[in-house]
């Protein structure tokens, strides 16, 4: 169904808005859409490899592993790399966070505070554009995802899992991920994913929750939707090679004297759940769980500590809003800069007033010569 | 003074013999005969030998232990089992008896669970340095005393067997500031843990990495190269120390690999095998355990045959199989799987005399001369450093501080005194 514009009498009962999804997605498709996933984990734990292989690039074409000499004095850094993907006419452009140097020293008490700041400056940059003048190009560099490696072979989670997931929990959508699952025995599987889960219970933390399917959903998609919601946290294993495994097709796997790991097979990991949850079908989800849930929070927090630095006992967000904005003082940046770009945006605003009255002088002009025509 | 003795470095093992000419031997005197008055004394005797394992936990560290003295001599924690980490590092030991064709030998394992798995690890490694050197102190008590006994009780430990996870990438921080303060006490023998993890070509990368970084950082592990004692040690231990870090992956389920019963994990995707299961099945707990030698005669194989349907391993898998026992023939290890037999034939079948040697010919006596400096015992000879007297009494459990004093630190407490 296209657009159609003056509909006959004959379809007094059919109003059209039926198309308004597609319109959303002719909308969505010229936009483009952009995702920022973070890694967090030890090194060692094929975070790179995991995430070539989910988005099928070389992300991490010119990395350098650094020496043991220099381990020794490094501290956590955060990287940024983007990379533009295109399937099937649609644009991605996905951001990845890294944490190098997360978990490598032989002290790590608080090596996660680096990765909290940066969380919440990019929800400080969102707070500033959202409350700005201009708001119509901005850029949305927020964290959307977290995956969260643990490792195989401990006994659950460590205490500086814990301490990490803990501190970021409020602040970002984390999916726990089993690192190198090819360690593991099908048993040995199951026994630590229970051991994990409990653990995030007890520990009372908030991992992205999927949501549940509409009950109007047949029966064999609720039984895949429940089986992956039961594989939480997802044991993976990520490769980019392409193994011929005795003459039957070439597949993506690591390859042993005992036998070919297959990544994407659903029996011997869970890559394939991962990536259809990531990918397929949660990506705008976590987006809007970012913005509506975890951003809200921060900022709803952000402006109490703003209003009245010292009453920490506020009413509710809604008996905020009500209060008009004008009072709260917003996040105000040094003067000469803001004079700056209220310039700047006045200017913008300026030109394409201009043109839209262009343009429309220009219909305007088109349309009478039409009618014009037609009369004569 | 034997200049040797007093220098703080690490000596040679053996002090150099004077060279005598060869003798024609002009019948047959018998002489051949003491080896076997040896081995008499050394079997009435007994062995002793105390291995300590560290890492982090869930590395495999139990599982190896008792496949490598095919006994129950640790207890294992299924994966997933909810064992709280222990707040600070801890030492465990426990001590075995275990007997081999009239051989005893008295096993001491300890197990230091809880390290490199707190937040911050720093100076982890001193309760197990303490540990060691409360060792050495305890033997060096018993050695000073006037009237001693005839054969003193040897707590110390012979070898560290250390566990690096496989990151595939290089050493941690972690394991090249334990490494370094370490292998200047004890012998230390790295392995790659739970190596199926790493395929064979990054399992090489890794272990040339691994060198690289000893190398680098002047960590010299068992078995060191200024050891050697001739042309025919220095080769087989060059062809050792090319294989050091072993990868070691540890197993103890039976499982049935063409024809031949292996203790493997069993996956989707294949079985790793570790080790092959030998006739002798692994026994129940503690006291007297009779293992029999895969290099044994065939009569003695024969007699464990029988034997073996009726100790049952408790955690075979599926107990309805019926897994024979393998020959002689068939106890081909599969290397490209696991390395763990060349780690066992290094610490068992070989060298473990000459780690014992190496134990009290060089670490014991370097912490010996530290000691005796100290108290003052020794009279002013070409190394003697003024330090702060230390009460030599008969503290047997001195504290760590006191007792974890290397050369290097001697300085220090020079400082100090002016």
């Amino acid at each position: 169904m296209g657009l159609q514009w003056g509909l006959g009498k004959k379809d007094k009962e059919y109003v059209g808005f039926a198309a308004l999804p597609n319109q959303l997605h002719r909308k969505s498709v010229k936009k483009g859409f952009d995702f920022t996933l973070m890694v967090a984990g030890e090194s060692g734990l094929g975070k790179s490899t995991l995430i070539n292989s989910l988005f099928l690039t070389n992300l991490y074409e010119d990395r350098h592993l650094p020496e043991a000499s220099a381990r020794l004095t490094q501290t956590l850094t955060i990287e940024r790399r983007g990379v533009e993907i295109e399937e099937g006419g649609i644009k991605v452009k996905l951001t990845l966070v890294d944490t190098p140097g997360f978990g490598d020293s032989v002290d790590c008490s608080d090596c996660w505070l680096p990765v909290v700041r940066f969380i919440e400056e990019q929800f400080e940059q969102y707070l500033r554009d959202e409350s700005g003048l201009n708001r119509k190009n901005i850029q949305d560099s927020r964290v959307h995802c977290c995956l969260y490696f643990i490792s195989p072979f401990g006994r659950g989670l460590r205490p500086l899992d814990v301490a990490f997931l803990r501190a970021v929990h409020e602040k970002v959508n984390i999916i726990p991920v089993i690192a190198k699952a090819d360690a593991l025995m099908p048993k040995e599987t199951q026994a630590l994913k229970q051991r994990i889960r409990d653990q995030l219970k007890e520990e009372e933390i908030n991992i992205y929750q999927f949501p549940d399917c509409d009950s109007d959903e047949d029966e064999d998609f609720k039984r895949q939707d429940a089986e992956m919601k039961e594989s939480i946290p997802f044991a993976v294993v990520g490769s980019c090679e392409v193994v011929r495994d005795g003459g039957t097709r070439p597949v993506r796997g690591r390859r042993y004297s005992w036998g070919t790991v297959e990544v994407e097979n659903p029996h011997h990991c869970d890559f394939l759940n991962l990536r259809r949850m990531l990918v397929q079908t949660h990506l705008q989800d976590l987006k809007e769980v970012t913005h509506d849930i975890l951003y809200e929070g921060y900022r709803a927090s952000c402006l109490q500590s703003l209003a009245r630095p010292g009453a920490r006992d506020r009413a509710s967000r809604s008996k905020l809003s009500r209060q008009s904005a004008t009072e709260i003082p917003l996040p105000m940046l040094p003067l000469a800069e803001t004079e700056k770009l209220i310039r700047e945006k006045d200017e913008e605003l300026r030109r394409m007033q201009e043109m839209l009255e262009k343009m429309q002088a220009q219909m305007q002009q088109s349309q009478t010569q039409g009618e014009q025509s037609d009369a004569l | 003074m034997d200049p040797l003795r007093q220098s703080p470095s690490p000596c040679s093992s053996r002090p150099s013999s004077p060279k005598t000419p060869p003798c024609e031997m002009l019948g047959y005197v018998g002489i051949e005969a003491v080896l076997d008055q040896l081995k008499i004394k050394a079997m009435k005797m007994g062995f002793e030998f105390n291995i300590m394992v560290v890492g982090q936990s869930g590395l495999g560290k139990s599982t190896m232990l008792n496949t490598l003295f095919k006994s129950k001599v640790w207890k294992c924690t299924p994966p997933g089992l909810a064992m709280p980490t222990p707040q600070t590092l801890q030492l465990n030991s426990v001590t075995h008896v275990i007997e081999e064709k009239g051989v005893k030998l008295k096993l001491t394992v300890t197990d230091t669970p809880g390290f490199g798995d707190q937040i911050n690890n720093d100076k982890c490694w001193n309760p197990i340095l303490g540990y060691i050197n409360e060792q050495y102190e305890r033997y060096l008590q018993e050695e000073i005393l006037i009237t001693r006994q005839r054969h003193i009780p040897d707590t110390r430990v012979h070898c560290c067997v250390y566990f690096v996870p496989p990151t595939g990438h290089c050493l941690r921080p972690l394991d090249i500031e334990f490494l370094q303060r370490l292998c200047r006490t004890v012998n230390v023998v790295p392995v790659i843990a739970r190596a199926d993890s790493l395929t064979l070509e990054e399992r090489e990368a890794f272990r040339r990495r691994i060198q690289h970084n000893l190398r680098t950082h002047c960590i010299e592990v068992y078995p060191q190269k200024c050891f050697d004692e001739d042309i025919n040690d220095r080769i087989l231990n060059s062809k050792i120390r090319d294989r050091i870090p072993f990868a070691v992956v540890g197993a103890d389920q039976q499982h049935l690999v063409n024809g031949r019963c292996v203790l493997g994990r069993k996956t989707k995707w294949g079985i790793v095998e570790g080790q092959c299961r030998d006739s002798a099945e692994n026994a129940g707990e503690g006291g007297l355990k009779i293992q029999a030698h895969p290099a044994a005669s065939g009569t003695l194989n024969t007699h464990h045959r029988a034997q073996s349907g009726q100790a049952h391993n408790q955690e075979a898998d599926r107990p309805g199989n019926q897994v024979p026992p393998c020959s002689e023939e068939d106890s081909v290890e599969n290397m490209a799987h696991c390395e763990f037999p060349l780690l066992r034939d290094l610490l068992i079948r070989s060298h473990l005399q000459d780690l014992k040697d190496i134990t009290h010919n060089v670490h014991y006596e370097n912490y010996r001369v530290c000691r005796l400096n100290e108290s003052h015992v020794l009279p002013h000879g070409p190394c003697w450093v003024n330090l702060a007297p230390t009460p030599p009494g008969p503290s047997v459990a001195p504290g760590p501080s006191k007792v974890c004093r290397q050369t290097r630190e001697d300085s220090d407490d020079n400082e100090d005194d002016y």
